[in-house]
């Protein structure tokens, strides 16, 4: 990718996210008239076997995920791009709860949220200056970019839609998440766990020496 | 006495051939095969290369003697095995007088056989004498005539190539190899006339000589052609013939209609091969002359009948092949229209005069035809042209001989004229007697030549009548052995030309049907006898001019031609003279010589010298101006010749006494014994067609030769003895304009320069006209195109093949540019760049599922 | 549509995962590319959780993961704001196209 185009890209960027909202308000909305408009007449017979409550929620996880994603991805403004993955982040991690992984719902926002959105709040008050602030998260080859992203969509969602996964057959027995994740790290995943907490150390002095020289001087 | 027993012995020997002889015409010629006759012309060629190679060494080291010895002991043993093949002869009995040397085959050439083979029969035995013979007296006149020349060694040189050119010629057994000697001679004249050839008017004259010599070989070549293609077919007139190269291509293609033609027509006859023959006489298309003469004269082989009915697109065969012949002969031999040459011949050394334009080369024509009298005899017309030729030829040319003033111009043109009377004899079918004149005058006209080169020597190189006179005191042995031969050659019976030339005339007179009307014979005889008396005073004239008088020559002069240079700075002086010393206090006399003749040779002849102011005791010479004999060298062959003159007289004598006084061993003299075997198919054919008139006839025209001669001689005395008669001048005043024309030779040599000269040389120029414009222009446009195009494929390589290349190689560096641009060195890059491969694979991956 | 079923899920992973892709090639801040690591971290993360819950595993598979996923991502996002603060502290800027001294 190769110059700046600041303003095309803006345009576009106003443009795509627009589309995109839009997209995802619409797609909501057809979602729930589809739902709710062809289900109208088996609600009264099916009653509680329409759109229950937890599908609208997961949708809205699901549209917060998706259009914070896409702040993170257009904005110009690098706070709002970072306040957007906490957007992002907190939806995916609704959507953990959602899938019945709770602990590592919790563990997202405590780690993710918590640890490294504050870290990078951090970079970025650190590293950018505040007073462009409207100019301050530039982005190059917007076009190129935006061609790849259309074809990830298509190729992937076309992938994810139509391959036949093996799905379960028999009904879903949600375990105990806490007491069998804790069980499993000590038993089946002890390695993994003890080489995680190697890298987090490793991590940690590696950090310290990259930024402590310059800090010091 | 032992000696004059077996002269008579061989007289008689020799004589005996004439019966036999006689009946020998259709039999084939019986031949003795001998291994020695190629050592005549041999040794001739053996003293040329030698001289030729190594001469001028000699010359430098040892001295020219040697170089003299080398030359005339070659002729000297060429000599003598001619008489070695004379004596053999003597012995054969007269129908075996073929002696043949066959060497080896030149080359074979479908039909055409061509062999180096030798062979003497009378006639050409009688030519090689004489070669030899009066060669080696020239040769050795050469010596002393030539002393003072430089270049001595090459005069000898070439002297030697001629004499072995000659004898190629009258030793030749076929046509190929006499028409070698023939061109050889020319060659030799050519360059013995311009012998020296600093000075450019000898130059031309020698070119003159060759170039007019070639015209005649032409004629000769054509003939030659032309008799020996109809000996193997004739030419018939034929209707709508089809060729077959016509009907091969109508086989080819089927479309082709063969066209059918009419006209005259070549036909072969299959029966006349090289291999077929008629009862031992071979016949068919050959070149040896023994074999055409017995096809041609033997009755049975039917093919006299075949070439006498045998027509050339309308001409008859014969008469045409035979002028043809006759053409050659003619600028051989000096004859109208050809003769030209021979008076500026003169320009030559004396010696070359006397041998190559008085003994031999010009008596080649009168050979051939005399070798070849079977053909010519057969048809009259040809003879009838050869006869006028000579008759017109010898009055023309003593007309122009009245009013010459150098002596030498004098004597050439009583060559041609003397020439002429040769072919009037072969002409009229007497052919013996045009071959004793051919010997006759090979002595006395070569005397006249040596005595007027010793005569002009003597003058110191003056050669204009008008300055000598009074030569008889100085040069007494000179003079009297020119007296002999104007004695000779004026027809006077105590020498032996009367013999000849009045059978000559004789036979001229009764040739009857020979020639195309008998009246012409007639003719023929007055124009000979009117020519015989003005040969008489014309030689008598100069003779008078020469010898009797006061000496009006000038007192002394630096001779002016071309070897002096040479001659004054190194010349091998035999002598010691200060020639160059002397000269330079003298008095230049500018008198023109147009052809001098030879070097001052003082080395030995002044003992002669009466009372001379510079004498030197050695034998030196001081330059005077007073004429002295001449060395003995030269005058020792004059006394020879002059006996030779009288002795032939032996030969010829004397028909009409023996016919007078009934004693047959006069009857046919003894040249015309000799000759027979070689005569032998004509000598019935022109005995039956002669006019038969009686002996009375005879002796009157002997009687009126006589006559003439003395009337001849009468006059040139009273006009020019002692120089005291003003007659002369007065008749040139009284005819100036006649007197001009004549004296200008009828203007012959402009008119050929107008007409022929100018012709080919616009035509020559015309060719390097071509040749230079077009020819070389068409060079040059190729050359241009060629060069157009190498520009055109240098472009298109320039242009095209390194533009390809060099299209490619900037492609290879753009495209190098362009993907150049991929390595970014942003990770950004590359992630797209995967990601994007990655959607590629999963898409292939779906679409292939 | 009905209740959310895996596909429902896959797409939102797929959504986050092209836009984090797209994060990653256009920004030239360094920590919005950063950022764009996160979504894509996350997007695998919702994968592995949906397909556990859709295609369960007794060991938990997915979950697991997925934990461990945070646990490098955060390793890995503290390394690499080291890094940026390095440069930064070097170079005075965060744009990643003048941070090229390495290409040619």
């Amino acid at each position: 990718m190769a110059e700046t185009s600041e303003r095309p890209s803006r345009y576009i960027e106003t443009l795509v996210g627009a589309v995109l909202l839009i997209i995802t308000a619409g797609f909501i909305l057809w979602m729930i008239a589809r739902t709710v408009l062809p289900n109208l007449v088996p609600v009264a017979q099916e009653g509680a076997n329409l759109a229950k409550p937890s599908d609208l929620i997961f949708y809205v996880m699901a549209g917060l995920a998706i259009v914070s994603a896409a702040g993170v991805a257009f904005s110009r403004n690098i706070i709002y791009s970072a306040l957007a993955l906490l957007g992002a982040l907190l939806g995916a991690g609704g959507l953990y709860v959602f899938l019945n992984a709770d602990y590592v719902a919790i563990s997202q926002l405590l780690i993710y949220v918590g640890g490294v959105l504050v870290l990078i709040l951090f970079a970025v008050m650190l590293t950018s200056k505040i007073s462009d602030q409207k100019h301050s998260n530039p982005s190059v080859g917007t076009l190129p970019g935006l061609v790849l992203l259309v074809a990830l969509l298509g190729v992937m969602g076309y992938v994810a839609t139509r391959s036949p996964w093996l799905t379960a057959s028999s009904p879903f027995d949600a375990p105990q998440t806490s007491f069998t994740i804790g069980s499993l790290f000590l038993r089946e995943y002890l390695l993994p766990f003890e080489v995680s907490s190697l890298v987090l150390l490793a991590t940690l002095i590696g950090a310290v020496v990259i930024a402590r020289k310059e800090i010091k001087e | 006495m032992d000696v004059l027993f077996h002269v008579k012995d061989l007289v008689l020997l020799a004589a005996e051939g004439g019966e036999a002889a006689s009946h020998a015409a259709g039999v084939p010629q019986k031949i003795v095969e001998v291994g020695y006759l190629w050592l005549i012309p041999f040794f001739p060629l053996l003293g040329f290369a030698i001289n030729a190679a190594f001469g001028h060494l000699i010359q430098r080291r040892f001295g020219k003697k040697y170089v003299s010895y080398i030359a005339v002991g070659a002729m000297a043993l060429a000599f003598l095995v001619a008489v070695a093949a004379w004596i053999q002869m003597i012995g054969l009995p007269a129908s075996e007088r073929y002696l043949v040397n066959f060497l080896w085959n030149l080359f074979t050439a479908g039909d055409v056989q061509a062999n180096l083979s030798f062979a003497l029969d009378p006639l050409s035995m009688m030519m090689v004498l004489i070669i030899t013979f009066v060669g080696s007296l020239i040769h050795i006149y050469s010596i002393g005539y030539m002393a003072d020349d430089p270049a001595y060694w090459r005069f000898f040189c070439y002297l030697n190539l001629f004499v072995f050119s000659m004898l190629l010629l009258v030793m030749g057994d076929n046509l190929v190899l006499m028409f070698f000697g023939w061109e050889g001679v020319g060659l030799c004249s050519y360059l013995l006339i311009g012998f020296w050839y600093e000075d450019i008017e000898k130059a031309k004259a020698a070119v003159k000589a060759f170039v007019t010599n070639r015209v005649g070989d032409f004629g000769f070549v054509l003939g030659m052609f032309l008799l020996f293609w109809a000996l193997g077919g004739s030419w018939v007139q034929k209707k709508n013939v089809v060729a077959k190269h016509e009907r091969v291509w109508s086989q080819v293609d089927p479309n082709y209609k063969p066209v059918a033609q009419t006209g005259t027509f070549y036909e072969r006859d299959p029966a006349l091969s090289p291999q077929s023959s008629h009862r031992g006489i071979r016949i068919g298309p050959s070149l040896t002359f023994r074999e055409i003469r017995d096809q041609l004269s033997s009755e049975e082989t039917g093919m006299k009948e075949r070439l006498l009915g045998m027509n050339f697109f309308g001409i008859p065969l014969l008469i045409l092949a035979g002028i043809l012949l006759f053409v050659g002969a003619t600028a051989k031999s000096a004859q109208i229209p050809l003769y030209v040459w021979l008076p500026d011949a003169m320009a030559g050394p004396t010696p070359v005069s006397a041998l190559i334009h008085a003994a031999t080369m010009v008596t080649a024509g009168v050979y051939m035809v005399a070798r070849l009298n079977f053909l010519f005899a057969l048809s009259p017309a040809v003879m009838t042209v050869i006869a006028m030729t000579g008759a017109i030829t010898a009055m023309f040319a003593a007309s122009i001989g009245f009013v010459q003033n150098d002596i030498k111009k004098v004597l050439a043109y009583s060559t041609v004229s003397q020439l002429g009377f040769m072919f009037i004899g072969v002409g009229v079918g007497a052919f013996w007697a045009g071959a004793y004149h051919l010997l006759t005058h090979a002595f006395f006209k070569a005397c006249l030549f040596l005595g007027s080169g010793s005569v002009i020597l003597g003058c110191h190189h003056e050669q204009d009548m008008r300055k000598m006179g009074g030569l008889k005191r100085f040069m007494p042995l000179t003079e009297k052995t020119y007296l002999y031969a104007c004695i000779a050659i004026s027809g006077f019976p105590i020498a032996n030309a009367f013999f000849s030339k009045d059978e000559i005339l004789w036979r001229a007179f009764d040739s009857g049907h020979n020639l195309l009307d008998p009246s012409l014979g007639k003719l023929i005889w007055f124009i000979g006898w009117l020519t015989a008396c003005g040969t008489s005073f014309y030689m008598w004239r100069s003779y008078y001019m020469t010898f009797t008088g006061e000496y009006r020559g000038a007192a002394g002069h630096r001779p002016s031609h071309g070897a002096l240079a040479t001659h004054s700075v190194g010349a091998a002086h035999a002598g010691t003279f200060n020639h160059d010393v002397l000269m330079s206090a003298t008095v230049f006399d500018d008198d023109p010589h147009p052809d001098s003749g030879g070097v001052d040779a003082h080395a030995k002849g002044t003992a002669k010298h009466p009372d001379h102011p510079d004498h030197k005791a050695e034998g030196g010479h001081g330059h005077g101006g007073v004429p002295h004999e001449s060395p003995g060298t030269m005058t020792y062959v004059l006394v020879t010749l002059a006996a030779g003159c009288a002795a032939t007289i032996v030969l010829g004598f004397w028909a009409p006494l023996g016919n007078l006084l009934g004693i047959d061993a006069l009857k046919v003299p003894l040249l015309e014994h000799w000759l027979e075997p070689t005569m032998a198919p004509t000598l019935e054919l022109v005995e039956k067609r002669s006019a038969q008139s009686g002996h009375a006839w005879e002796w009157a025209l002997i009687f009126a030769s006589v006559g003439v001669a003395f009337l001849g001689w009468f006059i040139a005395r009273s006009f020019y003895k002692d120089a005291r008669s003003h007659a002369p001048a007065k008749l040139a005043a009284m005819f100036p304009r006649l007197h001009r024309v004549v004296y200008n030779k009828y203007y012959v040599d402009e008119f050929y320069q107008a007409t022929v000269l100018r012709a080919v040389s616009l035509l020559s120029r015309a060719f390097a006209t071509f040749d230079a414009k077009v020819i070389d222009g068409a060079v040059n446009a190729v050359a241009v195109v060629a060069r157009f195009i190498c520009n055109i494929s240098g472009a298109a390589d320039t242009y095209l093949v390194d533009g390809a290349v060099n299209l490619v190689a900037e492609g290879v560096i753009q495209t190098g540019h362009r993907l150049r641009r991929i390595q970014t060195g942003r990770i950004q890059t590359y992630l797209y760049a995967a990601v994007a491969g990655v959607l590629v694979l999963i898409g292939i991956h779906y679409l292939i599922r | 549509m009905g209740a959310p079923g895996l596909p429902h899920y896959l797409i939102v992973g797929v959504v986050l995962f092209a836009l984090g892709t797209y994060t990653v090639i256009t920004r030239t801040n360094a920590v919005g590319i950063l950022m764009g690591v996160e979504l894509i971290l996350n997007a695998a993360n919702v994968n592995f959780v949906a397909f556990q819950r859709f295609n369960p595993s007794p060991l938990l598979t997915g979950q697991v993961f997925a934990l461990f996923v945070i646990v490098l991502a955060a390793a890995e996002a503290a390394v690499a704001l080291a890094i940026v603060l390095a440069i930064y502290m070097n170079m005075k800027s965060i744009d990643v196209s003048h941070a090229s001294s390495l290409k040619d």
